[in-house]
């Protein structure tokens, strides 16, 4: 009974919890105790909840989900995966937690990240890495690493996790289950810890498409907490769409198979996913993204700026930790130097000397403009096709420790998932097949790869429904790394 | 290019302080990564319009209705130091 109950789809839990056939408390202690006895071997959660709280399972049907520490909770521990804020307790609970919990899902535990979000490794928690259910030896990406890593191992049956620049797509990718992004605005981000506040945003990691569009349909909306909220046009719908007769797949030289430091593997699971759209009956084309190979140059100038100014309150005065008895700025000085972690220094430091008096105009300035460029870019190829395809990640996952000496390196990581972020648009991945990686070594059956569909504003419905037939075509099985 | 002096001076900005060990670590590291992103300087972008926001919202305004916000003794129960109904700290010094 409880393996099945594993690997049936969150949806399907929820359906079976309304129909009666599963128990909604049976559910959540089959996770709680997997959690208690596996993950020591994943390092995926923070924190676990003991018991799911209300018992109105609601259209989510009380299937409990994991939250990344990102989002506040009220009375609850919550870290952005920093030591600055460990032990810290927020007054309040983010609208997008808030919401899940009233439609049904309650919260199976916190899980860990890059520090404020800012990797794309995990190797950044200020609490330790969390390793990739595929192969431990390797990373499960990030920022949302523990997310991704939970619902890759069965240890959640679904998943929440924030995306600035990939944070989202990128660990689904490496992890081998689905993970969205939606269009800037169409979920709340109040109580979403800030990193990036021009590009943040909270999606779905979950095993299916159809449980990404139903934890869609309970996230979107306009917030009066978040004025650059705007919700979705029109209720999610369900994906059902089993043809993409009528589509049309843009493929940009740019970011397709054989762009910068695309593996060979990934690159076939990519060119094997445009033959599988064909046989589908939709048309794959080559379209133009002149300005998505500076997508990384101007993200690394506009996420730095909004972090420098967004972590200017993680001063040790109103919560979180204090360190030093000197004067105040000795204070606010050691507090940052002894809570935050080596990258979030590095891109505090970098965001601070982009907005710095005779810096300003050369980096902010330009980089404000080349994001012009890239969404532009975007405009004119939606012009010619439904959706922009590209592999999510040019590389399979890595191995611990390969990039943290080279942060130019990592940073590369997000280098096919920037450019939509920049233009604020949705972008789902969904497992694709499975690759070697270049440098060979894995396990035998080889590491997931990631296919990525963004679409214009607001087209989440319409994506979701190819993702969907796409998915089912593809039939790759996600409980495969199942612990 | 950033050298160890402007990489205190930002740290100084920045509020954060640095060890020895580490600023020229910190000025090895910026500097690969602006190398990179000086790339940008080769692109024409004469009279492209920045883009601070990239979905089209303006004026996004409330209600001016007065409602009740938490308490003083609630908003302080996680300060590392509270007194007399505040947020304490330590002088400014010079």
């Amino acid at each position: 009974m409880s393996s099945d109950l594993l690997k049936i789809s969150a949806a399907e839990a929820a359906e079976g919890v309304r129909a009666g056939t599963v128990d909604a408390g049976e559910l959540f202690a089959l996770y709680r105790d997997r959690i208690k006895d596996l993950d020591d071997r994943v390092g995926a959660f923070l924190w676990q909840a003991d018991e799911a709280g209300t018992s109105d399972p609601g259209p989510l049907g009380g299937v409990p989900i994991a939250v990344k520490d990102l989002f506040c909770t009220e009375g609850i521990p919550t870290t952005a995966g920093s030591r600055i804020l460990e032990g810290h307790r927020p007054l309040y609970t983010a609208k997008a937690v808030r919401d899940l919990n009233a439609a049904g899902a309650p919260m199976l535990g916190k899980t860990n990240m890059d520090e404020f979000a800012m990797g794309s490794s995990n190797e950044n928690s200020g609490f330790g890495p969390v390793r990739n259910p595929w192969d431990p030896e390797r990373v499960p990406g990030g920022s949302s690493g523990g997310s991704a890593a939970a619902v890759a191992a069965g240890l959640a049956p679904w998943a929440i996790g924030t995306d600035t620049g990939g944070s989202i797509r990128q660990p689904a990718s490496l992890c081998g289950i689905v993970g969205l992004k939606p269009t800037y605005g169409a979920v709340s981000r109040y109580g979403m810890v800030a990193f990036a506040s021009s590009l943040d945003q909270c999606g779905p990691l979950t095993r299916t498409v159809t449980d990404a569009a139903l934890l869609l349909r309970h996230l979107a909306g306009r917030d009066e907490c978040d004025s650059t909220s705007l919700g979705l046009p029109e209720e999610v719908t369900l994906p059902s769409r089993t043809s993409l007769e009528g589509l049309r797949f843009g493929v940009p030289r740019e970011l397709g198979s054989d762009a910068q430091g695309v593996e060979p593997g990934v690159g076939e699971v990519f060119d094997r996913t445009l033959e599988r759209i064909r046989e589908l009956g939709g048309e794959v084309i080559d379209v133009g993204l002149p300005h998505a190979p500076h997508g990384i140059a101007a993200y690394y100038v506009i996420a730095p700026a909004e972090a420098s100014s967004n972590l200017a309150r993680y001063d040790g005065v109103r919560y979180g930790l204090r360190s030093g008895n000197g004067t105040l700025l000795e204070l606010y000085e050691r507090t940052r130097a002894e809570g935050f972690g080596a990258e979030v220094k590095r891109r505090i430091m970098l965001g601070t000397f982009a907005l710095s008096a005779g810096y300003y105009e050369a980096y902010y300035g330009r980089a404000q403009r080349v994001r012009t460029k890239i969404a532009d870019d975007f405009r004119s190829a939606f012009g010619a096709c439904d959706f922009v395809v590209t592999p999510t990640s040019p590389t399979v996952a890595f191995e611990l420790g390969a990039r943290t000496d080279d942060p130019l390196a990592m940073y590369m990581a997000d280098y096919c998932t920037v450019p939509m972020s920049l233009a604020g648009i949705p972008a789902v991945s969904i497992p694709a097949g499975l690759a070697e990686p270049s440098g060979g070594g894995g396990p035998p059956r080889g590491l997931p790869v990631g296919f990525q569909i963004a679409g214009p504003a607001f087209s989440e419905i319409l994506m979701l429904d190819a993702a969907f037939a796409l998915e089912q075509a593809i039939g790759f099985d996600t409980t495969r790394a199942f612990l | 290019m950033i050298d160890r002096d402007q990489v205190l001076h930002v740290a100084r900005l920045a509020r954060l302080r640095l060890e020895e060990g580490e600023i020229d670590r910190m000025a090895s590291e910026l500097s690969s990564v602006l190398d990179h992103i000086e790339k940008i300087s080769e692109l024409e972008l004469g009279d492209v319009p920045p883009t601070s926001h990239v979905i089209d919202v303006e004026n996004v305004l409330r209600a001016d209705e007065p409602r009740a916000s938490w308490p003083v003794e609630r908003v302080l129960e996680p300060a590392p130091d509270a007194a007399g109904g505040g947020f304490r700290v330590p002088t400014p010094g010079q």
